[in-house]
C-alpha cells in the first residue's frame, strides 16, 4: 500500500515536514516517511511546499527521503473489539505496540486498530433485498456482558442489499454483507467500517437536552448538573483537581460508554486508569467498567502532533457508539495541551499568530470540537447522546488566557477549579461562585418527575441553598471589616450553615469507598436535611435559641458524618437522621416557646 | 534519493567553512542531506572538537546547535562533520562514583569511560501500559514530607524554591535518609547540575562524602561558567544512565535535577535566537512537552525491578508559582514541595508551605500495610485545620487578635505547635513514620475533639490525647 510515493521531504523541522515535488496526492491524506515509514497526515497541499505532519518522532529524517501516500485520509477503524482498549492518538492498541517493541514505543510500528484475527458472533437483523443506507443496523455483535454492539451501514452508503450472511462468527475483515449501491455499484460491507476523524458523523436532528447526566458527584449533579449531549469546560490550575474530576466522572456517571482521551497529561494517570476501572465495578450493570470504556493515551511525552489527532479519533468514536443508539461520555484531559499541540504546529509552519502565539483559528477548532456533542435523532431513528467534558490548563491558573475565553464561548456548563479550595483540602475544589450550568432549568423537571429525581422540593431547596451561598460571601466581608462578633446570631447562623454545607455536602472524596459517588437519592435526602436544619434553626434562633445550642446538637455530627457513614443502599439511614433533626428542633423549639 | 549505505558514506564527509553563527547556532548550506537530530562535531581552528545536534535540515542549509558554545569559531575556518546518528552517550554502572560534565565526558581524570552499551539521549516515550503504578512508601525522615506530601518510589516530585532557599539542605538530606522501610536497598543517585555554582556542586559533593555514599553517585555537572547550551543536554544524559541503571542493572535510582530554571532558560536562549513565536514571557511554546520529555522519564516499569525516583530542583523567579517554569512543571509531575520564604525567615527547616504542597501519589503509598492505618485521615485533618489557620491568621491580622473567638485562638496555638514541632527539625533529624504520625495526633490534640471532621470515631478513640 506504500509504494505510491507523491514526493520528497524538502525541510525538517520537528514534526511539521515540507515537502516538494508533490505530484498527485489528497489534502489531508495518511501519508509515510522515510525508510522507517513514519506516520503523518498531508495538512497543506502545494507544489513545492506542501507540508505534512508527522505522528512520530522525526529524528533522523534527511532532505530528498521520499513521501509515500496511503490513498486514504486519516481514519478511525469502528468496530467490535474498541472497549476496554487503549489507543495512542492516532488509534493504534498500545498494547500490541507493547508486544512489538516492550518498554517504549518505537517508531514506524503498524498495527491495526481493531483485531484482524478475533471473531465476533454477529446476528443480521436485515435480509437480502432490503434497501439500506448509512446508519441503519444491519445486525448485532454482542461485544460485552453488557453492550450489544450494532453493526451500521456506513454513511454516505445507500442501496439494495445483494446479499446477507448468515448468523455466525466473523473476524471484522469478513464480508458479512454486499451492497448494489444505487448507481449499480457492488460494496462489501465489514463489522467495521473507517471514517475520516476531522468529519462530523451525519445524524437527523438535534434533540433537546433535558436529561442530566448524572454523575454521583454531590456538587455537579446538585449545583451544576449536565444534560446528556451536553458540554462542560473544566478549568483549573495544576494539581486543582481536572483530572480526578474528570475520572470520578468517567467511573460513576450513568452513560453507556465512556470515551476517555488523556491528551499530552501524564503517563502514570493513564497507568492509574487502566490498573483501577478493570477492578471498579459498574454499580448499574455490575460489571466492570473497563467494559465500557474506551482510552486514549497520548502522554505529554509522546509525539505533539498525536496529540492534536487524539482529540478527533476520540470523538470519532463517541459518534459511533452514539449512531447505535447510546449515550456516550467523553473526557478531555486536558484541551489545553491540544491547543497548545495547534500552537506549536502552527508556528513551525511560520502562520502568523493570534494571541498568545495561538493560531487565529484556535476558536474555530474549539467551536468544531464542542460542536460535535449532542443529543441526536441517528440516521437509524434512535435517540443517542455524546457529552463532552473538558479540562482547560490554564497557564498560571489564569481564566483570562485565550483557551479557556473561548471554551467558554462554546460550552455551556463551567466547573471552575478554584485554587484556594484546593491547597484548603477542599475536593472537589468547584466554585459555588464562578461556577455555572446553562442546563439547570432543563433538568429540573428530571429532578421532579417519579422517574428522575422524585423531589419536587429540589429547585426550591438548591435555591435556598445557593442564596445562602451567596450571602455568605457579603458576610464574610463584614466579619473580615469587623470581627465575627458584630453580626446578629441570625446571620453567624447563616455562616455555619454554609460551613456544614461545605464540609457535609461539597466536600467529597474520591477516595473513601462510601463518599467516591452518591446516588440520586441519596444527594436529594442529603440536601434536604442540610435545608431543613437552616430552616428550623433559623426559626429556633428567632425565637431565642442560641448558636451553640444548635452546634452542640448530637445531630449535628451525623449530619456532618452521613456521607460517608450511610451508604448507597441504606437511605433509611438519612431518614433517621431527618427525624431525629426534626425532633431535636421540636424539643429546641419548647423550650423557648 | 540516498539509501542508509549512502547515507552513512556520505556522513563521513566534513565541510570547511560554515554560512553563519548566531549565538550557540551554526548554519551550514550545501551539504548532503543531513538527518534531523543528528549528532554534528564542529572543529575549531585549534583542532579541538565541539559537539552539536541538528535542529532543522532542509535541502537549503542545516541548523546546529552546538552544545559547547559557538565561541571562537570562525566562518571559513569551522570543519564540520555530520555522524549520521542522534547523539549516544556510552553507559554503565561503572559510572557510579564518577563525575562527568553534562555531555557525559569524565572530569574527575580519571579514565574514559568504556562501555558497549550505548544509548541515544533523548530516549523514547514509555508505553503507558508498560508502566507500573507507583506505590512504595520511600521514608525521608522529614515529617512535613512523610506525614503530609509522601515519596513514593518511582514519583516526579520537585521542589519549588526561591534564591537563597535551604532547597539543596532539603535535597541533600532527602538523597541520605530516603529509604523503604523493611529492605536494605539503597539509592543510586544521578546529580545533574544546570548552570548552578560551582559551590552548590561542591555542598552536594561533600555531603555525600559525608554520609559516605559517592561511590553510589553520579555527578553530571554544567555549571554557571560552562557554554549555557549544554545545560539543554546534562539533564537528557544523566536520565540515559539513570534508565540505563533501573532497568537494565535493577537499580533504584533518586535523580536530583537542578536547577530547572537554568534549563529553562537556555531553551528560551535557542528560542529567541531561532526567531520563534513566544507563548508566555519569552519562554517558547513547547517548553510543557521538551520538559515533559524530561520529567516522564521517571517511573516505574512492569517486569522490572528497578525504578526512578526524581526530585529536579527549580528556582522561582520572584517566588511566584505562576511563573512559566513552575506552572508548567506543576502540570507535569507528580505534586510539589513548595518553600516559602516566609516561614525561612522565620527560622523554620524545612520552609515547606503547607497549603500548595502536594503529592499526587500519595494516596496509593499509605495507610494500612503501608505507613499506618490512620495516615490518610490524620494527613487530610491536619490540612484542613491548617487551612483554617491561615484563615484566622488572616483574618486576625485586619481586626487584631483580641476580637477572635475563642476556638480561632485554639487554631491559632495549634498552628504555632504545628510549625515548630511537626514542620521544623534539624538537618540530620531522620525520625521514622511512626515518630511523625504520633507527632501529628500530639499538634492535632490540641483541637477540641468535634473540630475534627476528618477523621473516624474509631480514630479519636485510638489516637486523639493519646
Ligand atoms: N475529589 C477528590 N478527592 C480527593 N482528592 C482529590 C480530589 N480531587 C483532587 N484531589 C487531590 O488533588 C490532587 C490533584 O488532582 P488532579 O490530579 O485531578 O489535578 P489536575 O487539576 O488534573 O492537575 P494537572 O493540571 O496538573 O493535571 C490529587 O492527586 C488528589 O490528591
Ligand atoms: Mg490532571
Amino acid at each position: 500500500m506504500n509504494d505510491r510515493i507523491i514526493g520528497q521531504v524538502k525541510r525538517v523541522n520537528g514534526p511539521v515536514i515540507e515537502v516538494m515535488g508533490i505530484t498527485d496526492a489528497e489534502m489531508f491524506e495518511l501519508v509515510r516517511v522515510g525508510e522507517e515509514n513514519l506516520i503523518g497526515e498531508l495538512i497543506k497541499l502545494e507544489t513545492d511546499a506542501a507540508v505534512v505532519q508527522v505522528y512520530e518522532d522525526t529524528t533522523g529524517i534527511a532532505p530528498f527521503d521520499p513521501v509515500y501516500g496511503a490513498g486514504m485520509q486519516l481514519s478511525a477503524e469502528l468496530g467490535p473489539g474498541m472497549v476496554g482498549t487503549i489507543y495512542d492518538g492516532i488509534q493504534r492498541p498500545l498494547e500490541a505496540i507493547r508486544e512489538m517493541s516492550e518498554i517504549y514505543i518505537k517508531r514506524g510500528i503498524t498495527v491495526p486498530s481493531l483485531d484482524r484475527e478475533k471473531k465476533w458472533h454477529f446476528v443480521p437483523s436485515v435480509k437480502e433485498g432490503d434497501q439500506v443506507s448509512g446508519g441503519m443496523f444491519l445486525g448485532t455483535v454482542r461485544e460485552t456482558e453488557n453492550l450489544l454492539h450494532k453493526i451500521l451501514v456506513p454513511p454516505g452508503d445507500k442501496g439494495v442489499l445483494e446479499s446477507v450472511t448468515g448468523e455466525g462468527d466473523y473476524t471484522v475483515e469478513d464480508v458479512i454483507a454486499v451492497l448494489k449501491t444505487d448507481d449499480l455499484k457492488e460494496k462489501n460491507l465489514y463489522l467495521m467500517h473507517r471514517w475520516p476523524i476531522r468529519v462530523q458523523r451525519p445524524t437527523r436532528s438535534r434533540l433537546a437536552l433535558d436529561i442530566p447526566l448524572i454523575t454521583g458527584q454531590r456538587v455537579i449533579d446538585t449545583l451544576f448538573p449536565v444534560a446528556k449531549g451536553g458540554t462542560v469546560a473544566i478549568p483549573g490550575g495544576f494539581g486543582t483537581g481536572k483530572t480526578m474530576t474528570q475520572q470520578a466522572v468517567a467511573k460513576w456517571c450513568d452513560a453507556d460508554i465512556i470515551v476517555y482521551i488523556g491528551c499530552g497529561e501524564r503517563g502514570n494517570e493513564i497507568t492509574d486508569v487502566l490498573t483501577e476501572f478493570p477492578k471498579l465495578i459498574d454499580p448499574r450493570t455490575g460489571r466492570s467498567l473497563m467494559e465500557r470504556t474506551i482510552l486514549i493515551a497520548n502522554t505529554s511525552n509522546m509525539p505533539v502532533s498525536a496529540r492534536e489527532a487524539g482529540i478527533y479519533a476520540g470523538i470519532t468514536m463517541a459518534e459511533y457508539f452514539r449512531d447505535q443508539g447510546y449515550d456516550v461520555a467523553v473526557m478531555a484531559d486536558s484541551t489545553s495541551r491540544w491547543a497548545e499541540a495547534l500552537r506549536e504546529l502552527s508556528g513551525r509552519m511560520e502562520e502568523m499568530p493570534a494571541e498568545e502565539g495561538f493560531p487565529a483559528y484556535l476558536p474555530t477548532k474549539i467551536a468544531e470540537f464542542y460542536e460535535r456533542a449532542g443529543s441526536m435523532e441517528t440516521l437509524n431513528g434512535d435517540n443517542g447522546s455524546v457529552t463532552i467534558i473538558g479540562a482547560v490548563s490554564p497557564p498560571g491558573g489564569d481564566f483570562s488566557e485565550p483557551v479557556t475565553q473561548h471554551t467558554k464561548r462554546f460550552i455551556r456548563c463551567f466547573w471552575a477549579l478554584d485554587r484556594h479550595l484546593a491547597n484548603a483540602r477542599h475536593y472537589p475544589a468547584i466554585s459555588w461562585l464562578e461556577s455555572y450550568s446553562e442546563y439547570l432549568s432543563d433538568v429540573v423537571s428530571w429532578w421532579e418527575s417519579a422517574d428522575g429525581g422524585a423531589s419536587p422540593e429540589w429547585l426550591c431547596d438548591r435555591t435556598e441553598i445557593m442564596e445562602l451561598l451567596h450571602k455568605e460571601v457579603r458576610l464574610q466581608q463584614v466579619v473580615k471589616l469587623v470581627g465575627p462578633d458584630a453580626l446578629p446570631d441570625t446571620q453567624r447562623f447563616i455562616l455555619e450553615v454554609c460551613t456544614l454545607f461545605k464540609n457535609a455536602f461539597l466536600q467529597q472524596n474520591a477516595y473513601d469507598k462510601i463518599d467516591a459517588f452518591s446516588i440520586v437519592q441519596k444527594q436529594v435526602k442529603m440536601l434536604h436535611i442540610i435545608v431543613t436544619y437552616y430552616k428550623r434553626g433559623a426559626e429556633a434562633i428567632k425565637s431565642g435559641a442560641t448558636l451553640v445550642k444548635l452546634r452542640k446538637m448530637k445531630v449535628y455530627q451525623d449530619i456532618i458524618r452521613m456521607k460517608f457513614s450511610i451508604p448507597n443502599d441504606d437511605l433509611a439511614g438519612l431518614d433517621k437522621i431527618e427525624a431525629r433533626l426534626e425532633r431535636s428542633m421540636d424539643q429546641l423549639e419548647a423550650l423557648h416557646a | 534519493m540516498p539509501d542508509k549505505t549512502t547515507k552513512s558514506l556520505l556522513s563521513g564527509r566534513e565541510y570547511i567553512g560554515v554560512d553563519k553563527i548566531d549565538g550557540p547556532l551554526v548554519f551550514v548550506s550545501k551539504t548532503h542531506p543531513v538527518g534531523y537530530r543528528e549528532l554534528v562535531e564542529c572543529v575549531d581552528k585549534q583542532g579541538h572538537v565541539r559537539l552539536g545536534i541538528v535542529l532543522e535540515s532542509s535541502t537549503n542549509a542545516v541548523v546546529v546547535q552546538v552544545f559547547e558554545g559557538t565561541s571562537g569559531l570562525t566562518l571559513p575556518g569551522t570543519r564540520v562533520r555530520f555522524s549520521g546518528e542522534p547523539l549516544t552517550i556510552a553507559v554503565s554502572k561503572e559510572m557510579l562514583g564518577r563525575v562527568f560534565n553534562g555531555l557525559g565526558h569524565p572530569i574527575d581524570g580519571g579514565p574514559p569511560q568504556r562501555s558497549d552499551i550505548e544509548l541515544d539521549v533523548n530516549g523514547m516515550a514509555i508505553n503507558p501500559t508498560a508502566r507500573q503504578y507507583p506505590r512504595d512508601f520511600i521514608q525521608t525522615g522529614i515529617s512535613v514530607i512523610d506525614g503530609m506530601n509522601t515519596l513514593i518510589r518511582g514519583q516526579k516530585l520537585p521542589i519549588f524554591s526561591g534564591n537563597g532557599l535551604p532547597h539543596n539542605e532539603l535535597a541533600a538530606q532527602i538523597a541520605r535518609q530516603a529509604k523503604i522501610r523493611g529492605t536494605n536497598t539503597q539509592f543510586a543517585v544521578v546529580f545533574a547540575a544546570m548552570g548552578v555554582k560551582h559551590d552548590v556542586a561542591r555542598f552536594f559533593t561533600q555531603s555525600f562524602e559525608e554520609s559516605g555514599v559517592l561511590e553510589n553517585v553520579a555527578l553530571f555537572l554544567s555549571l554557571a561558567d560552562d557554554p549555557s547550551i549544554e545545560r539543554l543536554i546534562t539533564p537528557r544524559t544523566a536520565l540515559t544512565l539513570a534508565e540505563h541503571l533501573a532497568f537494565n542493572e535493577d537499580m533504584h535510582v533518586l535523580v536530583i535535577m537542578t536547577d530547572m530554571t537554568n534549563y529553562c532558560e537556555s531553551l528560551r536562549e535557542i528560542s529567541t535566537i531561532r526567531g520563534e513565536i513566544p507563548s508566555r514571557k519569552g519562554y517558547p511554546g513547547y517548553l510543557y512537552s521538551d520538559l515533559a520529555e524530561l520529567y516522564e522519564r521517571s517511573g516505574m516499569i512492569k517486569g522490572y525491578k528497578g525504578s526512578i525516583t526524581s526530585l529536579p530542583i527549580l528556582t522561582m523567579p520572584n517566588d511566584d508559582i505562576s511563573h512559566p517554569v513552575p506552572d508548567l512543571s506543576g502540570y507535569i509531575t507528580e505534586g510539589q514541595i513548595v518553600f516559602e520564604r516566609e516561614m525561612d525567615g522565620r527560622g523554620i527547616y524545612p520552609p515547606v508551605a503547607g497549603l500548595p504542597s502536594l503529592s499526587r501519589l500519595m494516596k496509593d503509598g499509605i495507610g494500612e500495610g503501608m505507613t499506618r492505618e490512620d495516615h490518610p485521615h490524620l494527613a487530610s485533618q491536619l490540612f484542613a485545620a491548617y487551612s483554617y489557620v491561615k484563615d484566622v491568621r488572616n483574618l486576625a491580622s485586619v481586626i487584631g487578635e483580641e476580637e477572635l473567638t475563642p476556638l480561632d485562638h485554639t487554631y491559632l496555638d495549634f498552628g504555632r505547635e504545628f510549625e515548630q514541632r511537626y514542620v521544623s527539625q534539624r538537618k540530620d533529624e531522620d525520625r521514622s513514620i511512626e515518630e511523625t504520625l504520633d507527632l501529628g495526633w500530639e499538634v492535632l490534640s490540641i483541637l477540641p475533639v468535634d473540630e475534627l471532621h476528618r477523621i473516624t470515631e474509631e480514630e479519636i478513640e485510638k489516637f486523639y490525647g493519646k
